[in-house]
């Protein structure tokens, strides 16, 4: 066995590629910041997360030899997050791209942001950044002002140098002394002039492409420092089982392990060579004899259960006006199954315990709330603690990343002065990960004789889409320890982003609406965010039955919902998808059907409206998406081709959903534990063709982009469906099987 | 001791002989591209070139690859001089988190050496054992034709010349 190494505290380099890892002893950026993870007194006042980190050199660092370094309290899941902000810095420092260093979400290095989740990330911190790079612009021209002794207004700036009109110049570097940038920004910036701009708005490549696509260092699957050792666990059977025997002795023995780690049901071993981990927990799960959980709910039962469950009701919506008189009423039920996120890559972690300190690199979407909770559960001050952003496969929300970083810690505390890396096992992800819950939703709306909708009643009945961390309880690993910390009771998140009833207040003019939400507090399965939250179910019903009230009526779907929007740009996504897709002369052909859907993200966010042709194969039932086209919104746009990519997944990922997903138990365990009882979309599924059309808004804010997609491809394929065969599926997964019997 | 032969170099490891490939790459030779995604031959994630053919590495015992050509996404190319496939990767922005993008790319590459004019459904065909997640399908497809049509290109350059 080779000699325990703790690596420097000073350099970690690892690979041989891009991704280098330092730590750094210098005191934290963050010493704004509290430390149990909550930000300080806010600053209302302030746009976007200058609300919480108010400091210009929290988010801007201009070093004495003239290097820039943006610093952003988000993580990169592959959603293009560090080029983007790169891009906002760099407009207006106007300084060219390449000379702008990017850090990611890091405890000791960044602001806290929180998650990196809810489409927020350009609205947060690329708004905070954008002020902060204008503001620390117009603070060094003020300060070479003074250095030349001349106005700052007819300063130039290029390229970090500030010149005067009679050509003497300064470099920001020969500014920067001391805490210049250590200021509050100010509420209003001086932004450069729309058509002034060089790098907003333009298809910059992202910076983490190259690595990616060439086997560089890239996700924290690729760190490999020093004396690194492999961990594996073993994770209970079914939710709930405990841990009753376990004879560890032989797995112990094998010359290859370092350590077999017990703290309750929370089991895991440690080997200097991961083929050796791998097969010593499959001996070590041989040996183990488990108490199974409370029974799970019957798979062909799940909507009767959740139905049978108490709720704590909230009206989230309720109107009253004159109208019309309702001629005709109409009713439907939708539901969605529990779905997973399904990371491509499972969840991974590297934690290292040393001289009283833990360090914890992870993929996971919050490292401030993750930091608090792992401090929480080793009981640690969370100044000891530190997390660092590394990017691992994408997450889609809450999958489980946190809980991989938990095992980590406890392994690593198990190991001091050994780097752990844990990565779970495919079936570990599959099989543990928190699902996207099952939902429910119920409407009934009256249109009046002139085909108007005069009222509109509506429930979702969902568990809560939020048990991440800070709280250690919602880590899995710490629910199993001897000393457990249990899961905090649940919680619905509030309007006006919402939950599951995320969505659930339709954009449409109606002068009478009551929107209820029926928050289910048990959890029958373990469920978190995923993507887009309750809009993927709500917006799935609501634009369902959009065309099921416009078909009720003999109206065109598109011109139907038109005439139920007064808000202008919503009105021009959705003009824009129509005449893009040829909604108008769509051809008619057998087996063939088009579907159309509308969502204002959160109706805070991203405007999006797409159309969708399907291909229906009578004979299997079997649905196929051939072709898409959407007009997205989002504010103004920093990078095209990045919003492009995000709404093309967007779409592909929905259309895997909608189509084929489904959690599968049977009365004790989750059975869905694999890609062969989990299929996803495959190539030979993948649409022929997605069109992207962006409106533009230079000016207005950034409004996100990540989620905007999956609620409204739902609805388009569902109403595709129904338009190709007359049958409406109102169940997420739209299966196959159910529509096959339809048609027969 | 067990001699591989990885893009071209030879290596002698002492390694268990049951250890699949996959870990090797990863663990004694720091190769990054081959990826852990299932480790039951699922999702295409660890994708290899073994004697131009495409390999499942997270099932395959390294035993039985001693003496044989195997080729990683590091064999294409560097982040500094990429291969043909992987600028057409970058070209075309064809990844989001990118996990899954060295097994697509390395697939694609042996579908390429063998067969420079497949047509959209042989691509799709070949890549159809490999998942996504993120649902960067059509932008893969995209990278595959125009490394393709590149590949083509430069070859009836060379013809000329």
């Amino acid at each position: 066995m080779s000699e325990p190494i703790a690596p420097t505290r000073r350099t970690f380099l690892t690979g041989t590629g891009s991704l280098i890892v330092a730590f750094s002893l210098r005191p934290a950026l963050a010493q704004q910041e509290a430390l149990d993870g909550q930000p300080p007194p806010p600053a209302p006042h302030l746009p976007g997360s200058l609300k919480r980190s108010p400091w210009l050199d929290s988010w801007i660092r201009v070093d004495a030899d003239g290097s820039v370094t943006v610093r952003t309290g988000k993580a990169e899941l592959g959603q293009g997050i560090r080029t983007a902000v790169l891009q906002v810095a760099a407009e207006e420092l106007r300084l060219e791209p390449a000379r702008v260093r990017v850090v990611t979400a890091d405890t000791e290095e960044t602001a806290n942001e929180g998650y990196t989740a809810g489409s927020h990330s350009m609205q947060d911190s690329a708004t905070a950044i954008r002020h902060a790079a204008a503001q620390v612009r117009t603070l060094l021209a003020d300060l070479a002002a003074a250095r030349l002794g001349t106005e700052a207004a007819v300063l130039t700036v290029a390229d970090g140098v500030v010149r005067a009109l009679d050509g003497r110049q300064v470099t920001w570097g020969e500014l920067v002394a001391g805490d210049v940038l250590h200021v509050e920004a100010q509420p209003a910036s001086s932004f450069v002039p729309t058509d002034e701009r060089r790098v907003i708005g333009t298809s910059l490549p992202r910076l983490d492409i190259p690595a990616k696509v060439t086997g560089a260092s890239a996700y924290v699957q690729d760190l490999r420092p020093p004396g690194m050792v492999h961990a594996r666990v073993v994770r209970p059977p079914s939710p709930g089982a405990r841990l009753r025997a376990l004879d560890a002795a032989a797995v112990e023995r094998r010359p290859s392990v370092i350590k077999v780690v017990r703290d309750g049901s929370f089991l895991a071993v440690v080997a200097e060579k991961e083929w050796a981990a791998i097969t010593a927990m499959e001996a070590l799960a041989a040996h183990a004899t488990w108490t199974e959980g409370a029974a799970l709910p019957e798979a062909d039962r799940i909507f009767e259960t959740l139905a049978g469950l108490p709720v704590e009701e909230h009206v989230v919506h309720d109107s009253r006006a004159a109208a019309g008189s309702p001629a005709r009423t109409l009713e439907a039920t939708y539901r969605r199954r529990y779905q997973l996120h399904g990371s491509i890559g499972p969840s991974c972690a590297l934690a290292l315990f040393a001289d009283e300190t833990l360090t914890v690199w992870s993929h996971a979407q919050g490292m401030f709330p993750l930091r608090a909770a792992l401090a929480e559960m080793l009981r640690m001050r969370p100044e000891q603690v530190r997390c660092v952003h590394v990017e691992g496969s994408g997450c889609y929300g809450h999958n489980a990343a946190d809980d991989a970083a938990a095992d980590a810690a406890l392994i690593a505390r198990a190991v001091p002065g050994r780097p752990v890396r844990l990565q779970l096992m495919r079936e570990q992800e599959h099989l543990t990960e928190p699902c996207g819950p099952a939902m429910m939703t119920r409407v009934r709306a009256s249109l009046d004789a002139a085909g108007t909708i005069v009222d509109w009643d509506y429930a979702v009945r969902s568990n809560t889409h939020l048990t991440r961390p800070p709280g250690a309880g919602n880590l899995l690993p710490a629910q199993l320890l001897a000393e457990p910390f249990a899961p905090p009771r649940p919680k619905p998140l509030l309007q006006p982003e919402g939950g599951g009833d995320r969505n659930a207040i339709p954009l449409y003019r109606l002068p009478n609406a009551r929107v209820l939400h029926q928050f289910v507090p048990e959890m029958p399965l373990r469920v978190s965010a995923l993507r887009a939250l309750g809009a993927y179910v709500n917006v799935f019903s609501i634009e369902s039955f959009m065309d099921e009230l416009a078909a009720a009526v003999g109206q065109d779907p598109v011109a139907f919902r038109l005439q139920h929007l007064e808000d202008a740009r919503a009105q021009a996504v959705i003009r824009t998808a129509a005449e893009r897709a040829g909604w108008s002369d769509r051809q008619r052909a057998r087996n063939r059907g088009h579907g159309f859907a509308f969502a204002r993200y959160k109706n805070l966010g991203a405007y999006l409206a797409l159309a969708v042709e399907v291909e229906i194969a009578r004979e299997t039932g079997r649905i196929r998406l051939r072709r898409a086209v959407a007009a997205i919104d989002a504010g103004e746009a920093v990078n095209p081709d990045g919003i492009r990519n995000q709404v093309e997944g967007g779409i592909i990922q929905s259309t895997s959903w909608t189509l084929y997903e489904q959690v599968t138990v049977d009365r004790s365990r989750i059975t869905s534990r694999d890609w062969s009882t989990y299929p996803i979309l495959r190539m030979q599924a993948a649409p022929e063709r997605i069109e992207i059309h962006i409106l533009d808004r230079p000016g207005e804010p950034f409004l996100g982009t990540g989620e905007a997609a999956q609620g409204p491809t739902a609805a388009a394929l569902g109403n595709a469906v129904a338009d190709a065969v007359g049958v409406r599926l109102r169940e997420i997964p739209l299966r196959r099987d159910v529509l096959r019997e339809a048609l027969t | 001791m067990l001699r591989l032969t990885v893009n071209g170099r030879d290596h002698d490891l002492d390694v268990d002989p049951d250890t699949p490939l996959l870990y090797v790459l990863r663990d004694d030779l720091a190769l990054n591209g081959a990826r852990y995604g299932c480790g039951l031959g699922q999702c295409g994630a660890c994708t290899v070139a073994v004697e131009g053919r495409p390999v499942l590495s997270c099932v395959t015992p390294v035993s039985v690859l001693a003496g044989r050509s195997i080729l990683t996404l590091e064999g294409l190319g560097t982040p500094e001089q990429p291969g043909t496939i992987q600028r057409a990767f970058v070209a075309e922005q064809a990844a989001q988190c990118g996990y899954c993008i060295p097994g697509m790319i390395v697939r694609a590459h042996a579908l390429l050496v063998q067969n420079p004019d497949p047509s959209d459904a042989e691509i799709r065909r070949s890549l159809n054992l490999n998942l996504c997640r993120c649902g960067t399908h059509l932008r893969i497809l995209a990278a595959v034709h125009r490394a393709a049509r590149e590949t083509r290109g430069a070859a009836s350059e060379d013809d000329r010349s």
